[in-house]
Order: structure tokens, then C-alpha cells, then sequence
């Protein structure tokens, strides 16, 4: 089998020691920066690009595997012991795992959140691993007019169809496509809404329209209405162990949290909620103890967190195979990746086997460590929680200004970033999405060269894009889960994905 | 309009939907002053219609959604913590445009922002930062060899 063969030649890539030693990096600063309230997957993504500059691509794509990871094990801590999920995919882990860190059963949360997270990852990595050849195959044979109605459809269903409000979801996108199209047109070398400033020729920064949003936007909302709340850490107390009987308990809901994460994550659909609030209620519903659901179920942990791993392992598929980010965490990926001008797609499992594969094996040593460190560990990950909140907000802003001066030596770049941490306050203060701005930003430019590509090939006949059967397909896909959402109000209980 | 139904129109929601046709026509009119040769399919206006249309259709739904009161219920505010954190920046903005250099301007952004939280220790705050601006700066200037702004105490390192 061929993936055996590339699954084989990716761990040979990813055992040389300087690469084992960028996935320990990587994990240790991912679960370090994930740990702390208020820092979510994405963000610590983006805070940490910048140490990702000078190295070369094979190893800081590494490092990034380690990131992601230890981002989504540092959330659940958080989650568990302060009951603020930083990402509402975390949500459904706060509900239970707080409670059950309340009720001094701290130690079993965290360990089936870690055990659950670690099954989760390598069951859907394996999965990356089989299903990505074929999607390369088919990715190989669209057309741009495929790739168009493709955007189209992640476009929606990122913002539209699993969102609060479909209004305020595309509202959002829009913001994104509009930043997206600052800057020179690769084309016809135009320069569109510059206003003759010389930094925006080269377009809107990803990594400072997510820092501007996630970090100040986050720090201007907590400080602004930090009178109506105080944030109460539990300790871990007792046994951080699982008895027999939470074994028990545990091992189930971590399969069925991957049979719903995994697939759902790797849609071009986008959003962790889903899968973990199917699981949430899944269990729920089958557990022999449904009493306990509400003051600290362990199944209310172990489901969840596992379905969060296994979609965030699943978004994967999409941003390798066809170059597609569905969460905002997968778009900062995809600006690791545009950093070193490497494409995810079904070019570059071809041209480049070493990085892609070497990546996916990483994924799999990176869920081993993380496994590893993070349940002896976990005392010291929990006392970085205990960082007094003035001076933890203090410290964001600084390595936010830090990564944006360093990515981009210019004063007008800190003016955007302020700009984007007001927008991200009032996105935040009136219930707009975050995560289809991001995705917006970076799928928009590639969506109109795509477009125009595709035009430009039919000779400017619009009817081209819907004369592949793929595109068409795509398109009337694209049509009902735009329309849905307004038919069926029931789907707006779920948020979109966010950060 | 009957009373009631004025009581539940939520300004703030008009103000964004205004903002953001505002935005369809700042789009729409930086598009029509390009200047094009001929090209094949479809130019670089294309695209810039499209945004500039969806953002006039939302600002539509948003004032919709307005008029409706649909709008989530908001807290009252900090405004002080609020002007204290953008305050911050537009200090560490100012130092770095002045030439006052990293570390400096860290020390006044970490100050301010944790004022806003709550601290009331200026001074070890300012102290802090400093410690933190140098400790960063050494570790990615120095030996992740990032470039960071320099001012007269980046020098002397």
C-alpha cells in the first residue's frame, strides 16, 4: 500500500533528532501558550509564527504540528480548570470538566481530556494519512472553475450554515474578502484600496489581522467588562489517575468522539462545535448514569474533547489536500505554510512528499510527547495558569506588538494591528464571528485568481463555471447551505467556529 | 412606525449597518478609479464589485436585523481600561515611530495593559516590562536574529 511506503518515508523525516527536537519545541510552546486563559488554538498559532522565521520550512512545519497539538491539549486545561473555554469548541469540555474540578476530581478530567485528545489525534492523523492520497487523486482533476465553487461552498458553510446568525456570519466574511482585497493585483499589477500607503501595497498581514483580532480584540473585551466577572481557578486535588471504573466509562466516548470529529472536521465545512456538542448529547443520552450529566460526568469529558482533537486533526485533510483552511486555526496554518511560498494542495504531495508526509508523521510523535509530558507535567502547566491576569494581558499585547514589528519592521503594521484589535472588540461585543474574517482574508485572493482563471480560460463566459459537473455539484451544494440556515432556524443553536 | 416597535430599534445596530455600506461604497469607488487595458475574462474589478454588492446586501440585513432589535444584550463597559489598553499602543506606536526603540516602549505597553486590569503599581509594572522588553528582545533579536526596532538602550546591548 502506498501510504504505508509514504507514511514510512514521512517518519524518517520526522526521527532525525533536529526534527524530534522542533516537535519537542513546538509542543512544550503550544501547550505552554494554549494553557493560558484566553489563548486559543489559533492565537497561539499566530503568536508564535514569528519564531518560526528563520528556520528552515521542513522544521518550523514541524514545529507547527507541535503547536497545533499542544494548543488543543492546553485549551482543555483551561477549559477544565477555569471553566473559560478559550474557543467554543471547549465549551461542551468546560461543561462537565469544570464541574468535575469543582467536585475534586480535577486529576480524572484532565487524564481522560489527555488520553481522550491523544486517542482522538493519532486515530484521525492515521486517518489524514489514508484518506489525503485519495483526495490528492481527485483534487488532481478540478479544474479552477472546481476550485472556485469549492471557496464558494467553504466560504458559506465557514460562515453561513453553522453559524449564530447567518447575517452576521457572512457580514464577517465579507470584512475578510474586503481586507483580502488590499493590495497589488497579482495580474495586472493594480494597486486596489491603498490610498497611496506604500505598506498596504503588499496586502493585509494574516498573522496581524489574527493577532489584532484574537489577542487585543480578547484583551479589550475581558478588560472592559472584567467587573461582571471574576475568573476562580480550581486546583487539582486529589488523584490525577482514572480509576478502573473511568476507564470504563472513558473508552467508549473517545471512539464515538472521533466517529463524529473526524469525518465532520474534514468536510470543507469547518467547525469543532458540531462534532462536540453531538457527542456532548450522544453521551448524554447513552450514559448508564445520566444523573451525573451537569455535575461532572466524566463521558461529558472524554466525548467532546476527543470529537475537538479528531476535527481538528480532520481540518487538516482539506487545507493539505486541496489548500482549504476551515478554522481559523487551519488559515494560520495555511500562513505558516504561504510564509516559506509553499502551496498546500496536490501539488505539493507531489513535489514536496518529504515535508507533507514528514508533517503528518510528526503529528503522530507530537501526539506521543504530548501524551507523554502532559500528565506529569500538568502541576506545572497549571501554575502557568495562576499568572495573575494583568500581568498575563500585559504579556499577550507585548509578544503580539513583538510578533508584528518582527514579521514586518513598520510602524503603519502596529497602527493595523490596533485597528484590528478594535474591530475585534466590537466583533466580540456584538456577536460576530471571528474565524470567517481570517479565512476570508486568505481564501479571498485565491478564490478570484481562481475565478479569473477560470474565466479567463472560457473567454469571459460566465457559464463555464458551471459547466463542469464537479463545479455545478459544488455550486448547488454551496445554494442550499446558504438558503438552510434561513429555512431552518434550529441549526443557529450552534456558533461558528471561533477562537 | 408604532412606539413599541421604535423602543426595540437598536441604534448601534443601524450605526454598523451604515458602517458598512460606507465600506461598499469606499470599494466600489477605489474600483472604478482603476485603470485598465483590455484583458481577457474578467479584470481586477470583478471581484471588488462582488465584496462591494455583499457588503451592501448585509448592511441591508444588518439594518434588518436592527430594526428588528435582534442584536445581542450588551454589558455596561470599562471605558477607562478600554482607552488605558489603546492608549498603550499608541504610546509604544509613538516610541517606535520616534526612535525610542523596543524595550522602552514594551515597558509602557505591559504598564498600561495591566493598569487596565486592575493593577495599581505603575512603577513595578514599568519595571517589569522593562525586564520582559529586554528579555525578549535578547532572545529574538539576538539569537533568533528577528529585527526589532532600536532605539539609544538597544544599542548599548
Amino acid at each position: 500500500m502506498d501510504t504505508f511506503a509514504s507514511l514510512a518515508q514521512g517518519l524518517a523525516v520526522a526521527v532525525q533528532p533536529m526534527n524530534l527536537m522542533f516537535a519537542l519545541v513546538g509542543v512544550l510552546l503550544g501547550t505552554a501558550v494554549g494553557v493560558l486563559p484566553g489563548i486559543g488554538p489559533a492565537l497561539t498559532v499566530a503568536l508564535l509564527l514569528p519564531i518560526t522565521f528563520k528556520l528552515d520550512p521542513a522544521g518550523s512545519i514541524i514545529m507547527f504540528a507541535g503547536i497545533y497539538y499542544g494548543g488543543m491539549y492546553g485549551g482543555s486545561t483551561t477549559a477544565i480548570l477555569i471553566n473559560t473555554p478559550g474557543e467554543s469548541a471547549s465549551l461542551a469540555t468546560a461543561l462537565e470538566g469544570n464541574k468535575m474540578a469543582k467536585a475534586g476530581r480535577g486529576g480524572p478530567a484532565l487524564a481522560t481530556a489527555a488520553i481522550g485528545s491523544f486517542v482522538a489525534g493519532t486515530l484521525a492523523t492515521l486517518g489524514i494519512a489514508f484518506l489525503a492520497p485519495y483526495l490528492v487523486e481527485i483534487a488532481i482533476a478540478f479544474g479552477p472553475e472546481d476550485y472556485f465553487a469549492l471557496m464558494c461552498l467553504a466560504f458559506v458553510t465557514v460562515s453561513a450554515t453553522f453559524g449564530a446568525s447567518p447575517v452576521r456570519g457572512l457580514t464577517s466574511l465579507f470584512l475578510g474578502l474586503l481586507l483580502g482585497l488590499v493590495g497589488i493585483d497579482l495580474l495586472t499589477g493594480q494597486a486596489r484600496l491603498t490610498f497611496g500607503v506604500p505598506e498596504l501595497v503588499d496586502g493585509v498581514e494574516v498573522t496581524t489581522l489574527a493577532v489584532g483580532l484574537f489577542a487585543i480584540g480578547e484583551a479589550l473585551y475581558v478588560a472592559t467588562r472584567r467587573h461582571h466577572h471574576e475568573e476562580v481557578l480550581e486546583p487539582v486535588r486529589g488523584s490525577l489517575w482514572m480509576t478502573r471504573e473511568d476507564w470504563s466509562r472513558s473508552w467508549k466516548p473517545w471512539l464515538r468522539g472521533v466517529a463524529f470529529g473526524f469525518p465532520i472536521g474534514a468536510l470543507p465545512a469547518g467547525g469543532a462545535e458540531i462534532p462536540t456538542f453531538l457527542s456532548y448529547s450522544t453521551e448524554k443520552r447513552l450514559t448508564k448514569y445520566p444523573e451525573q450529566f451537569g455535575h461532572g460526568a466524566i463521558e461529558g469529558v472524554a466525548g467532546p474533547e476527543a470529537a475537538n482533537n479528531a476535527s481538528a486533526a480532520g481540518t487538516l485533510v482539506p487545507l493539505l489536500t486541496l489548500g482549504l483552511p476551515t478554522s481559523a486555526t487551519a488559515a494560520m496554518m495555511l500562513a505558516g505554510f504561504q510564509q516559506y511560498g509553499l502551496n498546500p494542495g496536490p501539488l505539493l504531495f507531489a513535489e514536496k512528499p518529504d515535508l507533507v508526509w514528514g508533517l503528518i508523521a510528526s503529528l503522530f510523535i507530537a501526539n506521543v510527547m504530548l501524551l507523554v509530558l502532559n500528565l506529569p507535567l500538568v502541576g506545572l502547566w497549571v501554575r502557568l495558569l495562576a499568572i495573575p491576569q494583568p500581568w498575563l494581558y500585559a504579556g499577550i499585547l507585548v509578544f503580539a506588538a513583538m510578533g508584528t514589528i518582527a514579521a514586518n519592521p513598520s510602524v503603519v503594521e502596529l497602527v493595523m494591528l490596533g485597528v484590528f484589535g478594535v474591530l475585534g472588540y466590537l466583533m466580540r461585543r456584538f456577536d460576530y464571528p471571528i474565524a470567517p474574517v481570517v479565512v476570508g482574508l486568505i481564501l479571498g485572493p485565491v478564490a478570484e485568481s481562481q475565478l479569473r482563471r477560470a474565466l479567463q480560460i472560457s473567454l469571459g463566459d460566465p457559464w463555464a463555471l458551471v459547466q463542469s459537473p464537479i463545479a455545478a455539484t459544488l455550486f448547488a451544494i454551496t445554494a442550499v447551505a446558504l438558503v438552510a440556515p434561513f429555512v431552518m432556524q434550529g441549526l443557529g443553536r450552534f456558533r461558528a467556529d471561533e477562537d | 412606525m408604532t412606539p413599541s416597535a421604535r423602543h426595540r430599534v437598536d441604534p448601534a445596530g443601524l450605526a454598523i449597518a451604515a458602517i458598512l455600506l460606507a465600506l461598499a461604497l469606499l470599494v466600489f469607488w477605489d474600483t472604478s478609479r482603476l485603470e485598465l487595458n483590455a484583458v481577457y475574462g474578467v479584470g481586477p474589478r470583478a471581484m471588488p464589485y462582488l465584496v462591494a454588492g455583499g457588503l451592501a446586501v448585509l448592511a441591508l440585513g444588518n439594518a434588518v436585523l436592527a430594526f428588528q432589535g435582534a442584536l445581542p444584550a450588551r454589558e455596561s463597559i470599562d471605558f477607562t481600561a478600554l482607552l488605558l489598553i489603546l492608549g498603550g499602543l499608541a504610546a509604544l506606536i509613538a516610541l517606535i515611530g520616534l526612535g525610542g526603540g523596543f524595550i522602552p516602549a514594551t515597558a509602557v505597553l505591559f504598564a498600561a495593559v495591566a493598569t487596565a486590569f486592575g493593577r495599581r503599581a505603575i512603577l513595578t509594572d514599568l519595571l517589569i516590562g522593562l525586564g520582559l522588553g529586554l528579555a525578549t528582545y535578547l532572545l529574538f533579536a539576538k539569537l533568533l536574529a528577528l529585527t526589532l526596532p532600536v532605539g539609544p538602550l538597544e544599542r548599548l546591548l
